[in-house]
């Protein structure tokens, strides 16, 4: 089985309007730039996007904020020093918020990829983002039951792809990029280069094929 | 005299276990780093994947791809090891992170931590690694000043802000004074610039020296 090395255009044509896209990126570390200025220029809107923040500056998630396309952000950590596209449209009614804990963020899209129907996790015990969630005492420790998170497509950036789709990343880029991988339908990877079948070590490779579906080359 | 950050920052470094694993939270906890000593052997670890991370880096050395928590530009230091943001919390949840340091806006007597939201109505809320972090690491150092600018103490007897963490709080470093908490209560366990009279009489809990 091989990965289809497109276009960024081609490669995020899959997004259909009203879709859950997972973004990957750690601020603009491991962000797939390319990927979302395609999906600008795709056109696809009333988007859930999932993704550690909601944008910074006016490139990559806040050119697709700013763009109306979203109808929702699910994230850890919306406001930062330069989520200015994010703010103004949070402050004027324009777009729905969902903010989890970073590590619930991580587990539940793991959970997705891995097939776990829920888990109960210890953070956020007693805190406001409890609300509304079932708890249950295990082992004397309160924890609260998480749903996964799935996406119908993930854009995540990798430093090289082969020509199979296996992954190898770069530095803290790789942050949500391997869990992300997996808890999609479609997983579209924007990389640096995309090298020959066999010239990735296995033992290097953090993203296996199986989970990457679509390559998009953009030389950095 | 009440302590600089700078002083603080060097008293919590201090206190850092040798060969701990330590997690340090965006703003004042960063410069913690600037006071270990490398026989202390601690290593750094950042919630965006990295272990062994090393001092923010200059020059030819900024790389968009090594950042820390705060999103600044780190180094790597030998023995460093990357990993996703699943492992990442995971070591937290799974209690094999030693210490946490994190600023607060409220510690109460038993240890609840309030350091991601006032509460304000026109707030965005965003919680990034905090709550984790409160409950995984083994231990939870605070770092903060002991009074608002107001002059309301920030340690209390139940926080009236939002918690990011029920009792995981084991030490608070202030200004003025640095705290235990634990099952003995709340105890005092230096003093810099204030007697523990004057913060007997200024902080609304039992206070014990140690």
């Amino acid at each position: 089985m091989t990965a289809a090395v497109r276009t960024a255009a081609e490669a995020v044509r899959v997004v259909k309007d009203g879709d859950t896209v997972l973004v990957g990126g750690f601020g603009m570390a491991g962000m797939p730039v390319e990927l979302i200025d395609a999906l600008i220029e795709h056109g696809a809107g009333d988007l859930t996007i999932v993704s550690n923040n909601a944008g910074n500056g006016d490139t990559g998630l806040a050119a697709l904020l700013a763009a109306g396309r979203v109808r929702k952000v699910v994230c850890s950590f919306p406001r930062q020093s330069d989520s200015w596209v994010f703010d103004g449209l949070y402050r004027a009614g324009k777009i729905e918020l969902e903010v989890v804990p970073q590590g619930n963020l991580a587990e539940r899209m793991r959970a997705a990829g891995a097939g776990i129907g829920a888990f109960y996790s210890p953070t956020a015990v007693g805190t406001p983002l409890a609300e509304g969630k079932e708890t249950r005492v295990i082992g004397g420790r309160e924890y609260l039951l998480e749903y996964p998170i799935r996406g119908d497509v993930a854009l995540i950036r990798a430093h090289l792809a082969d020509r199979m789709g296996n992954l190898v990343y770069r530095k803290t880029a790789r942050n949500f990029g391997p869990v992300m991988a997996t808890a999609a339908a479609v997983t579209v990877v924007q990389v640096s280069r995309v090298v020959e079948t066999g010239d990735l070590d296995p033992e290097a490779v953090v993203t296996p094929a199986i989970y990457v579906d679509r390559i998009v080359e953009v030389p950095s | 005299m009440s302590l600089s950050r700078e002083e603080m920052a060097r008293i919590v470094a201090r206190d850092i276990p040798p060969g701990a694993y330590v997690n340090l939270g965006i703003g004042q906890p960063t410069m913690v780093a600037d006071y270990l000593s490398p026989e202390q052997n601690v290593v750094l670890h950042t919630e965006n994947g990295m272990l062994n991370m090393g001092p923010p880096a200059t020059g030819d050395d900024v790389d968009p791809d090594l950042t820390n928590a705060g999103k600044q530009p780190v180094t790597e230091l030998a023995g460093a090891s990357y990993f996703h943001h699943a492992d990442s919390f995971a070591m937290m949840r799974g209690g094999h992170l030693d210490v946490c340091i994190m600023g607060a806006f409220q510690v109460s007597a038993g240890g609840d931590l309030a350091n991601w939201s006032t509460g304000a109505p026109d707030a965005i809320p965003a919680v990034g690694g905090a709550m984790d972090l409160a409950i995984g690491a083994k231990q939870v150092f605070v770092m903060m000043t002991l009074f608002a600018k107001d002059g309301k103490p920030k340690l209390v007897p139940e926080c009236t802000y939002p918690l990011t963490g029920r009792a995981c709080v084991s030490r608070v470093y202030t200004d003025v004074a640095t705290f235990r908490l634990g099952p003995g209560g709340v105890r005092v366990l230096d003093t810099y610039g204030m007697d523990f009279d004057e913060l007997s009489d200024r902080l609304d809990m039992p206070l014990s020296r140690a």
